[in-house]
């Protein structure tokens, strides 16, 4: 619902988790905003909005990415992926999988953003070491000290792939 | 999280309508209550009946209510599984309902690890007194002894075979009446689903974006508010063009009263847009200049402070002769620094107001809000709603009072309210700045002989119930005074919460300095005061143990006669091979607490890595030892003392809320790091003492102290140099360690 | 791992090749070009007394010896950072007191000829990556508390990787050719005209400082224009600005500014990006005397009305309507407004920024390098203390996007006129940018 239209809004495509979508935004808005209040995709969290903490990655063309400073008007053509994309609550992916076995989660405020950070990296670098993982998520951060747990997740999704799982 | 507004007071879970309450204490006949409450365990006392906590629907869905609220903690997978075992049900056939002042007990704040002590143990005893009352029923019905029926898989069974569905019983049930004070509780020995490692049952949400926060909750009509809050504390609008902001597109209002800014929009980040030019057509003059960091602690010192004398042992005694050492402890304020801004969503209907808060306490909150408004408690409504992780009292009651404010000025349409980054990190109330005195005697056996020590803190509970506790309501045209900072007492306390020490002491003072002013805005974060009064005390037991040349675990053995302390401490030396050489620039530590002398018990091992040209300490591993009574489900435990070390390496190693005379200057992450990925130790540990059948005790908090205490004892092992001040800054490191 | 680039080797082959021609052909350059292996020998006791190694510490830090001499990731001063020239890659050299692989058996004297004539302990020349052309002016107090200062490191056993360069740049009688046409060593000469802070400063800066080498233009050979020192220059493909009057700084350099700057932040101008960042975090251990006296020579440096500083910040919505310059301006309003017009970090918006990118010398540069950089890498944060943090928009910016951002903040916040050729300069920065289009994503 509108209350007042922007003039400079425009009708913008968007491919998120393989569907498309027209949004009509201003280009400059923030993907993380038409993400969850056009497209109802809460995955992506607000933590700063100031590229600072990575509450709110996502991953664009196999690359994470922070939604909050991407204008959505960049995003023409491209392929978004948001945690909502890797499985559902009912039937998880298997980074999502991993996730839940290692109960990686306290508040789990910063975990979908850790989950496309470490997913942009699997896809990237299916066997990362240790060091490679660390350095690849430093730039998420979480507060409840949950980094354990997530490492953990990271190191099981990537072991299952070298297992030979299905993806 | 979208759908409509849930209608007052009645809640659809797990097939049972819920009627609103009207099920405390007042429901009761006055003599049952008094009856009832005798001798009850945990918040049972305070809500007796078995229906406040255990409501079983006409279709036989069981729902556990409880007035605690999941933070992070695993709170609901632990008191689901506590009311299943109890009720002989599967875990995941039961509904829970977290605090909702509509419907559930007033269990008062989720803090202080009370939430296992308190929450747990009332739900254990409901849940048994109702699968009691099931069985009654049926044994009615049956006409057999009910001792010999069992319940599960939501039917009552006799040893004949028969089988009565729990449905069939709900009429007959007794469970609108006061539990009673023996339950028939289940053998621990036979527990089959409490201790387990049972998944926990909010992640899958988590990691695949359902709706799990209050962030995401969404309802039809909903708006967006962001509010513009002053440069500095104290500080007046002495201008505004509210006008150009209100004229721009997608804009319903600008809000002010007094000095409470705010603009609402029908999209979200119009709101934020609008927000920045609201915060660019303001000009505002004045506010409280803050103390000069550089003499923050001499400052503090000289503060007018209340004294308390909070232990008191072998005072007739003549003082010791023998070596007497002595240290004096400093910490700075330190944030909670959720990664979620706080957020809130509030609709007021015209005569009713609900609140969505991700807050720590539904029921003080209810009552802040209530006299801010001038509305009877009655028609408030707090219901929680999980945020991001609070560590204490964050921002989330102010955004509620945000929320609330904008509500009653917009009726008939919800109204959500979201910080910004900059707004969590300038507005929150931070852990206080501490000061710690502490001298010791030795006598000619090495043994303590006589100690002396003082802590001195401002307030760690601003918390409301009084409106003035909320910020935007200090800021309103007919403001509400923050009261008068007040101490909590001991046993818990606050500022000198685990200030005595629990090793044996035959002369001792523990005195309590209370520092009644407040430069900076300050609250409970984990642990209170703990965090410092252990750093303190654990540092300097090991600061005693080097003067008496004995080895700081064996020197904490030999003053500890409680057993399970004895035992958190050996296991952990044990474990992590306490006495063995490390590599050159590594050190050990060690430090043990138990959690307000009187939940959980915790003994930390620590090997630290010291970087000679910066001063850098890097924690390498730890291992923790932890006895928190009966075990609920291990992973709970082990995540949070998991979570407990690292947050609080963060804090030892890296924080400090920076200001100058000007005000603030932690205002994001940038300003306030914390640590990362590249920064958590290889390997920690926890190890569990399990003791089945012996009372829940929280261990949310009890890591916090000894990681502080551990590290420092383990630098002074790398490198030689003792740190007394918190956070350890590498330059102290490393003058020490001289270039 | 990126390479760290400095000016030398961006000489002429050719060049080279004569020096090579002149070097064998006549007997003084054989003369010249041999010089003996000095004989092991490590420090006296007495030579590395506390007061001495702290004050060799602060020395190492102006100097930013760390930068060049410490791996990304690696163990203080055991090298084997990969420097890259346009010939092929040297890497820093091991300089903890290891006896095999450091400075272990160095003496002194070795070690004073190292730094102030490029040659080391077994007579090899050294390549002027290693700018001994500016550590000649050191004096010897300082180059024996430099001494004392490395010989105190830890030893580290580690050997750096071969450099890998050509064999006829691996000969090095090569590199006496070079110094016999560029090196001219001679001690620091103070102006007694000048207060002993500008003295000082100016040793700082010409000497153990060596700004010179990034921030002064070179020859076709590599070295230095002295004829134009601090006109600017490169670094690590970084262009450096000029410090004097072609300072394109939008506002003038006081003391204060380099001082703040230096050490730490300006909020007048911003703060230090690329291969000046190690530099600014060395800084932070030095003494504020040492920052300020070095910030007031090189505040002198760019004489009384520096080119840009006329200007004064611009900050006007660029005339025009076209569609490239619409894109620009979306992709700030969404990617950069948010912090970058947050009114500045000193008055109260997002810290670590100015109070509009109209401040920003790298937007007014002749050369877009620096911005185009930033925008792909963004700002790390500082490890566990306060700085700046800018996400990279290198992996989600397309070339093209990024040239529009680029080429609306020119004209935004300028009085320039466009960079020309910013395109093909964005395309050779970002050879990995995302493809406009990409609709396959490698599913884990
Ligand atoms: S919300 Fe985008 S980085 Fe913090
Ligand atoms: S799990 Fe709470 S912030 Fe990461």
């Amino acid at each position: 619902m509108r209350e007042a239209q922007h003039a400079d809004d425009a009708m913008i495509s968007l491919t998120v988790n393989g569907r498309s979508h027209r949004v009509e935004a201003a280009p400059e808005t923030p993907l993380l905003y038409v993400l969850r209040d056009d497209l109802g995709l809460d995955g992506a969290k607000f933590g700063c909005g100031l590229g600072q903490c990575g509450a709110c990655t996502v991953v664009v063309d196999g690359r994470a990415v922070l939604s909050c400073l991407t204008p959505v008007a960049v995003l023409e053509g491209r392929a978004v992926t948001t945690v909502e994309g890797l499985g559902s609550p009912e039937a998880p992916g298997p980074l999502q999988a991993a996730f839940i076995a290692e109960n990686a989660a306290q508040c789990g405020y910063c975990i979908a953003g850790m989950v496309m950070r470490a997913h942009a990296l699997l896809s990237a670098n299916p066997h990362p070491d240790e060091a490679e993982i660390r350095a690849a998520m430093a730039l998420n951060l979480c507060r409840c000290g949950t980094h354990m747990r997530i490492l953990a997740a990271i190191r099981r999704a990537a072991a299952r792939r070298i297992a030979g799982a299905a993806p | 999280m979208s759908g409509p507004l849930l209608s007052r007071r009645t809640l659809v879970v797990g097939g049972a309508l819920l009627v609103g309450a009207g099920l405390r204490e007042a429901a009761l006949p006055g003599a049952a209550r008094a009856a009832g409450a005798a001798g009850l365990p945990g918040s049972l006392a305070r809500h007796p009946r078995i229906d406040a906590w255990i409501r079983i629907g006409p279709d036989g869905g069981v729902t556990v209510l409880t007035g605690k609220s999941e933070l992070g903690q695993g709170l609901r997978t632990a008191l689901i599984q506590v009311a299943a075992e109890e009720l002989g049900l599967a875990p995941e056939t039961l509904a829970l309902v977290t605090s909702d002042t509509a419907l559930t007990p007033d269990e008062g704040y989720t803090a202080g690890s009370h939430s296992m002590q308190d929450s747990a143990t009332a739900i254990r005893h409901a849940a048994a007194a109702a699968r009691a009352a099931l069985a009654e029923a049926a044994g009615r019905r049956l006409g057999l002894d009910p001792a010999g029926l069992s319940v599960r898989g939501g039917a009552v069974l006799a040893p004949d075979g028969r089988r009565l569905p729990v449905r069939d019983l709900v009429a007959e049930a007794a469970l609108a009446v006061a539990a009673p004070a023996e339950a028939p509780l289940r053998d621990p020995a036979a527990y089959a689903v409490v201790g387990r490692a049972l998944p926990r049952v909010d992640i899958p949400a988590k990691v695949a974006g359902g709706p799990a926060f209050i962030q995401d909750f969404r309802a039809p009509g909903m708006v967006h508010a962001r509010v513009v809050r002053p440069p500095r504390a104290g500080a007046r609008l002495a201008d505004l063009d509210a006008a150009s902001v209100a004229a721009r597109p997608g804009v319903i209002r600008v809000h002010r009263d007094g000095d409470f800014l705010a603009v609402v929009a029908a999209r979200e980040y119009d709101a934020v847009t609008a927000m920045r030019a609201l915060a660019g057509a303001a000009r505002w003059e004045g506010g409280a200049r803050l103390p000069d960091p550089a003499t923050l602690f001499d400052a503090l010192a000289e503060l007018p402070a209340e004294r308390t004398l909070i232990h008191e042992a072998g005072a007739d005694a003549p003082a010791p002769a023998g070596r007497t050492v002595r240290a004096r402890y400093r910490r700075h304020y330190q944030m909670h620094a959720s990664i979620g801004p706080s957020c809130a969503v509030a609709e007021f209907d015209g005569t009713h107001l609900t609140v969505r808060s991700h807050a720590q306490g539904m029921f003080p909150l209810r009552q802040a809000i209530a006299e801010m408004l001038g509305l009877a408690e009655a028609r408030v409504r707090c219901i929680h709603h999980e945020g991001s992780g609070c560590y204490g009292h964050n921002g989330a009651d102010d955004a509620a009072a945000d929320a609330a404010l904008l509500a009653r000025a917009l009726p008939g349409r919800p109204v959500r309210v979201q910080h910004t980054r900059e707004q969590e990190h300038l507005w929150e109330p931070y852990g206080a700045a501490m000061l710690t005195d502490v001298s010791a005697t030795l006598d000619a056996g090495g043994r303590i002989a006589a100690w002396d020590y003082t802590v001195r803190s401002p307030t760690h509970l601003t918390r409301p119930p009084r409106a003035g506790q909320l910020l935007p309501a200090r800021s309103l045209a007919q403001p509400f005074a923050a009261p008068p900072p007040k101490a909590l007492p001991q046993p818990e306390g606050g500022g000198d919460r685990n200030a005595i020490p629990l090793y044996r002491l035959p002369k001792a003072r523990v005195t309590h300095d209370f520092v009644t002013a407040m430069p900076l805005r300050v609250s409970a974060l984990r642990s209170l005061g703990a965090y410092m009064n252990v750093f303190s005390i654990e540092s300097f037991l090991d600061e005693l143990a080097e003067a008496a040349g004995a080895d700081p675990v064996a020197f904490r053995l030999a003053h500890l006669d409680d057993a399970r302390a004895r035992a958190v401490v050996e296991e952990a030396a044990g474990r992590f091979g306490w006495g063995r050489a490390l590599p050159r620039g590594r050190g050990a530590g060690f430090a043990f607490a138990r959690y307000k002398n009187l939940a959980a018990y915790c003994a930390l091992a620590v090997e630290v890595e010291v970087a000679r040209e910066s001063g850098r300490v890097r924690l390498v591993r730890a291992h923790a030892a932890v006895d928190a009574g009966q075990v609920i489900n291990p992973h709970g435990i082990r995540d949070q003392i998991e979570g407990g070390v690292i947050q609080a390496m963060s804090w030892t190693l890296y924080e400090a809320v920076r200001f100058d005379a000007d005000g603030l200057r932690s205002r994001d992450w940038s300003t306030y790091p914390i640590a990362r990925f590249p920064d958590v130790p290889d390997r920690l540990d926890v190890h569990l003492l399990d003791r089945p059948g012996a009372p829940f005790l929280g261990a949310g908090e009890v890591a916090q102290g000894p990681t502080a205490a551990a590290i420092a004892n383990a630098v002074r092992q790398a490198a030689g140099v003792r740190l007394r001040e918190l956070p350890l800054r590498p330059e102290h490191v490393k003058a020490a360690l001289g270039a | 791992m990126r390479l760290r680039r400095t000016g030398f080797g961006l000489g002429i082959a050719a060049g080279l090749a004569a020096c090579g021609i002149l070097a064998c052909g006549t007997l003084a350059f054989a003369i010249l070009a041999w010089r003996p292996a000095l004989a092991p020998g490590g420090p006296a006791e007495a030579a590395l007394s506390p007061e001495r190694i702290r004050a060799g510490a602060h020395l190492a830090a102006l100097g930013a010896c760390a930068s060049c001499h410490t791996a990304p990731g690696g163990l203080p001063y055991a090298g084997g950072r990969p420097i890259a020239t346009p010939y092929g890659t040297l890497y820093g050299t091991n300089i903890t007191p290891d006896p095999e692989t450091g400075l272990g058996r160095w003496s002194l004297a070795a070690f004073a000829r190292a730094l102030r004539e490029g040659v080391d302990r077994e007579g090899r020349h050294l390549y002027p990556a290693f700018p001994y052309t500016h550590y000649a002016g050191l004096t010897d107090a300082d180059v024996a508390a430099l001494y004392a200062f490395v010989m105190s490191r830890e030893p580290v056993h580690q050997v750096s990787p071969p450099n890998a360069l050509p064999a006829w740049l691996s000969w090095r009688p090569v590199l006496a050719g070079w110094k016999l046409l560029f090196f001219r060593p001679r001690p620091f000469a103070p102006d007694p005209g000048r207060d002993a802070a500008w003295n000082r400063g100016a040793y700082l800066a010409e000497a153990l400082g060596h700004c010179g080498a990034c921030h002064s233009p070179r020859n076709a050979l590599s070295a230095e224009v002295t004829a134009r020192a601090y006109a600017g220059g490169e670094a690590d493909g970084w262009w450096a600005p000029p410090l004097d009057g072609a300072s394109p700084a939008p506002l003038p350099w006081s003391e204060d500014d380099l001082v703040r700057y230096l050490s730490d932040w300006d909020p007048r101008h911003g703060g230090a990006a690329g291969p000046m960042r190690p530099v600014v975090e060395a800084h932070r251990a030095v003494p504020a005397d040492e920052i300020r006296a070095l910030a007031r020579y090189v505040a002198g440096l760019y004489g009384p009305e520096p080119r840009g500083a006329r200007r004064g910040p611009v900050d006007r919505e660029p005339a025009g309507d076209g569609p490239a310059l619409a894109r620009g301006r979306a992709i700030y309003a969404g990617a950069c407004a948010t912090c970058h017009e947050s009114g500045g970090g000193a008055a109260g918006g997002v810290p670590y920024t100015t109070a509009s990118l109209g401040h920003r010398t790298t937007l007014a540069a002749p050369d877009p390098r620096n911005l185009i950089l930033v925008l792909r890498d963004g700002i790390a944060p500082r490890e566990h203390a306060p700085g700046p943090i800018m996400p990279a928009f290198g992996a989600v910016l397309t070339a093209d996007q990024t040239s529009d951002l680029a080429a609306y903040l020119r004209a935004r916040f300028s009085a320039e006129g466009p960079w020309p050729d910013l395109p093909g300069t964005v395309r050779t920065l970002m050879p990995a940018a995302p493809a406009p289009g990409a609709r396959a994503e490698a599913r884990p």
